[in-house]
C-alpha cells in the first residue's frame, strides 16, 4: 500500500469542518434542554427537520411540546424519569411534530450533564432520523402480531381437536363407574396422539378403548380420528375386542403403512349375576386390576403393535370382575413419567391405585394424572391419558 | 394465597409502630420513583414502597389480565399489602394513576387508609362532553404505538446492567436497566387501563383527609384536572407545586416532601 500526500481538498475540508460547522450541520439534530425540557440550544439540522426557526423554540418551547400527544405521555412517564434517575436514555423512539404538522420519526439518545458551580444540569439530546427504520419496524410488529394471532388460533384448534378425541370426563355406564382424565404435554399447543373412548355397543356391552398413536400434530390427529372411528365401526360388527383391533390394524396397514399405534380395548358386560370383562391388547401395557382387597395384577395377553407388522397377533382374554374391582388403562405418558432416574412406572401407578382404594373412578383417574405430574415436577413431557373402570361394591 | 410481600416486591423502612405511609408508583416505572422522597419520611413514619404486579421487580407470573383489567385490581394490590403488613390509619401517597387507585382502595376498605395524598391525579384523561382531560381517544392509540416502537428498541433479551452514576452519587449504583422496563403486553394493558378509565364518580366517595398536589405545566394532568379533583373530593386541600412536569417526586423531591409533611401537620 502506498501513501499519497494529502491534497488541497483535504486541507480545505479540515479547515471548513470545524466544531461549529459540525454541530450545526451534523447529520443528526442536536438539542440541549433544561431538565424540564425547555430548549436551550438547537442546531441547524433540527431547524431544517422541524421547520422551526431557532428563535421559535429556544427558551419558549419544551422538547415534549414538539412531540405527538401519545409520545408526550411516553416522554413524561418514561423518558423524564429515566433521565432523572439514571442520567441518560438510549434509543427512545418518538415522533417530532414539525411546524407544518408533518411527523418525523426519530430515535433519541440523551445524557444529563451535571451543572457546575450550582448551575442547573443540562440535558444533551441527539436525534436521528428513523423514518425508514420505523416503517420497517412497523412491518415487523405487524408480522409479529399476525404470528401471535395464528399461534393462538393453532392452539385453539389443537385443543378443540384434542377434546374431540376424548368423551366427557364422567361417563354414564349402567352398573359401572367409569371415568377418564387427560393432560396434554407442555402447553397443549400440539395435538397429541393419545385418545380414549367409551360407548355402548348396542349388544349389552360397553366398549372402553384407550390408545396412543405414534407422533404428534396434524398427522397424528388424522390417525387418531381413523382409529377411533374404526373401533366404533368394527365394534358394531363383532363382539370380539381382538377382532375389532384386528380391523384397526388392517386399516392402518392399508391406509397408513408407515404409521402405527398401540391400544387396549375392553368389552364389559354388567348383569345382575356379575361383571365380565374381555380385553384385547395391541402393543400396549396390559390393563392394571386391583381387587377390593388391594391385590394388584394385570389383565390380558400382550399382542402386537397395530399397523407395525403384516400379521397382527391379538388375543381376547375374559375375566370376571368382583365388586370393588378397579381396572386402569393408561398411556405411556403416565408410566414413563420420570424425574432423572426416578420412573413413575407400573409401581408408581399401582401405589397410586392402592392409595385411592375406595375412591370414585374420577377421583382415581385425576389422582393418577396428579401423581405422574408430580414425578415430572409439574411439567408433562408427553400426553397422559387415563381411563378407570370400577365395579361398585 | 401467594406471599403478597414478595409478589409486590414490598420494601418497608422506618420505626415499627410508627404511622405507616404507603408510596404507590404510577404508570411507566416502579417504586424507584420514590427514592428521593420516601427516605425523608423514614425518621417518623413506617414507609412502604412496592411494585404493582407487572411492574418493576414484582412477580410477573402473578399478572392476571382479568384482575388487572381494571384499576380495582390494582387497588386490591394496595389493600392486600396493607393487610399483609396489618397497616392501620396509613397515609397513601399515589402518583399519577395511583391517585385513583388510592381513591378506589379507600372506598373498598375503610379500615386501612387514614389519609390520601394525590400527586398529579386525573380521574379521566380523555376529553368528554364539557370535561377537559387533556387527551383525545386517538392520542391514547398514539401512546400504544409509542410503547410498541420503544419495545422494539428495548429487547427483552437485553441483559440488565448495573449503572453507576458518577455525576449523581446520591442515586447509588443499584439501579438497573430494568427500571421502566416491563413486559410489553402488560405495559400495553396497563396503559389502556390507566388512560381509558373514568373514575370521576368515585371522587365523591372519598371521606379521608385528602391532599391534591398539582404540578406546573403538567401535560398529563393539567391544572384544570387537578382542580376538578379538588372540587369533587369533599374537604380536600389543594396545593400547586412549582415543580414542572408530571413527576415532582423526581424533579422536585424537597418541595414534594415539604408539601406532604405540611399536610400531615409536620414541619
Amino acid at each position: 500500500m502506498t501513501t499519497t500526500p494529502p491534497d488541497a481538498a483535504f486541507y480545505e475540508a479540515l479547515v471548513v469542518d470545524d466544531a461549529t460547522e459540525l454541530y450545526e450541520h451534523a447529520p443528526c439534530a442536536y438539542l440541549s434542554t433544561l431538565p424540564d425540557g425547555t430548549i436551550v440550544k438547537a442546531n441547524a439540522t433540527f431547524s431544517a427537520w422541524t421547520g422551526f426557526d431557532r428563535a421559535e423554540v429556544v427558551g419558549c418551547r419544551r422538547f415534549q411540546d414538539l412531540l405527538a400527544p401519545g409520545d408526550r405521555i411516553f416522554f413524561e412517564t418514561h423518558y423524564a424519569p429515566l433521565l432523572r434517575l439514571q442520567g441518560h436514555v438510549r434509543e427512545i423512539a418518538v415522533e417530532l411534530v414539525g411546524r407544518d404538522g408533518a411527523r418525523l420519526p426519530v430515535l433519541v439518545n440523551a445524557v444529563v450533564r451535571a451543572g457546575e458551580g450550582g448551575a442547573p444540569p443540562l440535558v444533551r439530546a441527539v436525534l436521528f432520523d428513523a423514518t425508514e427504520r420505523r416503517a420497517y419496524e412497523r412491518e415487523l410488529l405487524e408480522a409479529r402480531r399476525k404470528a401471535e394471532e395464528s399461534e393462538r388460533r393453532a392452539l385453539t384448534l389443537a385443543r378443540t381437536l384434542q377434546e374431540s378425541f376424548l368423551p366427557p370426563a364422567v361417563l354414564d355406564v349402567p352398573g359401572l363407574d367409569v371415568a377418564g382424565a387427560f393432560r396434554p404435554a407442555g402447553d397443549g399447543s400440539e395435538v397429541g396422539g393419545d385418545f380414549y373412548d367409551v360407548f355402548d355397543t348396542g349388544r349389552g356391552t360397553t366398549a372402553v378403548v384407550l390408545g396412543d398413536v405414534c407422533g404428534k400434530g396434524a398427522g397424528a390427529a388424522v390417525l387418531t380420528s381413523l382409529a377411533r372411528a374404526t373401533v366404533r365401526a368394527e365394534a358394531l360388527r363383532t363382539p370380539s375386542p381382538g377382532a375389532v383391533l384386528q380391523g384397526v390394524h388392517e386399516a392402518m396397514v392399508r391406509f397408513h403403512p408407515d404409521r402405527f399405534l398401540t391400544a387396549v380395548l375392553l368389552s364389559v358386560r354388567s348383569t345382575s349375576t356379575g361383571v365380565r370383562l374381555t380385553a384385547a391388547v395391541g402393543g400396549h401395557d396390559l390393563p392394571l386390576r386391583m381387587s377390593a382387597g388391594g391385590h394388584v395384577d394385570t389383565i390380558g395377553t400382550p399382542g402386537t403393535i397395530l399397523g407395525m407388522i403384516e400379521r397382527a397377533r391379538l388375543t381376547d382374554t375374559t375375566v370376571a370382575l368382583a365388586p370393588g374391582d378397579v381396572v386402569v388403562l393408561v398411556t405411556d405418558g403416565v408410566t414413563e413419567a420420570r424425574r432423572g432416574r426416578e420412573l413413575f412406572g407400573f409401581d408408581g401407578l399401582a401405589a397410586t391405585v392402592r392409595a385411592y382404594r375406595g375412591c370414585s373412578a374420577q377421583e382415581l383417574a385425576d389422582a393418577i394424572i396428579t401423581a405422574a405430574l408430580e414425578v415430572q415436577d409439574g411439567q408433562a413431557r408427553d400426553d397422559m391419558a387415563v381411563v378407570v373402570v370400577r365395579v361398585p361394591s | 394465597m401467594p406471599d403478597v410481600l414478595t409478589r409486590n416486591n414490598v420494601v418497608v423502612a422506618g420505626p415499627p409502630g410508627a404511622r405507616p405511609i404507603v408510596f404507590a408508583h404510577g404508570f411507566g416505572c416502579d417504586q424507584h420513583m420514590w427514592r428521593l422522597v420516601a427516605p425523608a419520611f423514614e425518621d417518623r413514619y413506617r414507609t412502604v414502597v412496592f411494585d404493582y404486579v407487572g411492574a418493576g421487580a414484582s412477580d410477573v407470573s402473578a399478572y392476571d389480565p382479568e384482575r388487572y383489567g381494571s384499576l380495582r385490581g390494582y387497588a386490591r394490590d394496595v389493600l392486600e399489602i396493607a393487610e399483609a403488613l396489618d397497616l392501620r390509619d396509613a397515609v397513601f401517597v399515589g402518583h399519577s394513576v395511583s391517585a385513583m387507585v388510592g381513591v378506589l382502595a379507600a372506598a373498598a376498605d375503610r379500615s386501612r387508609l387514614g389519609a390520601l395524598v394525590l400527586i398529579g391525579p386525573s380521574p379521566r384523561y380523555i376529553d368528554d362532553d364539557g370535561y377537559v382531560g387533556g387527551f383525545a381517544q386517538a392520542d391514547i392509540e398514539g401512546l400504544l404505538a409509542s410503547l410498541d416502537s420503544n419495545y422494539l428498541g428495548w429487547s427483552s433479551a437485553m441483559a440488565p446492567v448495573i449503572m453507576g452514576n458518577p455525576d449523581r452519587p446520591e442515586l447509588g449504583a443499584e439501579l438497573t436497566a430494568s427500571f421502566c422496563r416491563t413486559d410489553p403486553e402488560i405495559q400495553r394493558r396497563f396503559a389502556r387501563v390507566t388512560f381509558l378509565s373514568d373514575n370521576r364518580d368515585d371522587l365523591a366517595t372519598v371521606e379521608l383527609p385528602t391532599l391534591v398536589l398539582q404540578c406546573t405545566d403538567d401535560v398529563i394532568a393539567p391544572d384544570a384536572v387537578g382542580e376538578y379533583v379538588h372540587e369533587r373530593i369533599p374537604g380536600s386541600r389543594f396545593v400547586k407545586l412549582r415543580a414542572v412536569g408530571h413527576c415532582p417526586n423526581l424533579s422536585a423531591p424537597e418541595e414534594t416532601v415539604a408539601a406532604i409533611k405540611a399536610f400531615l401537620g409536620e414541619r
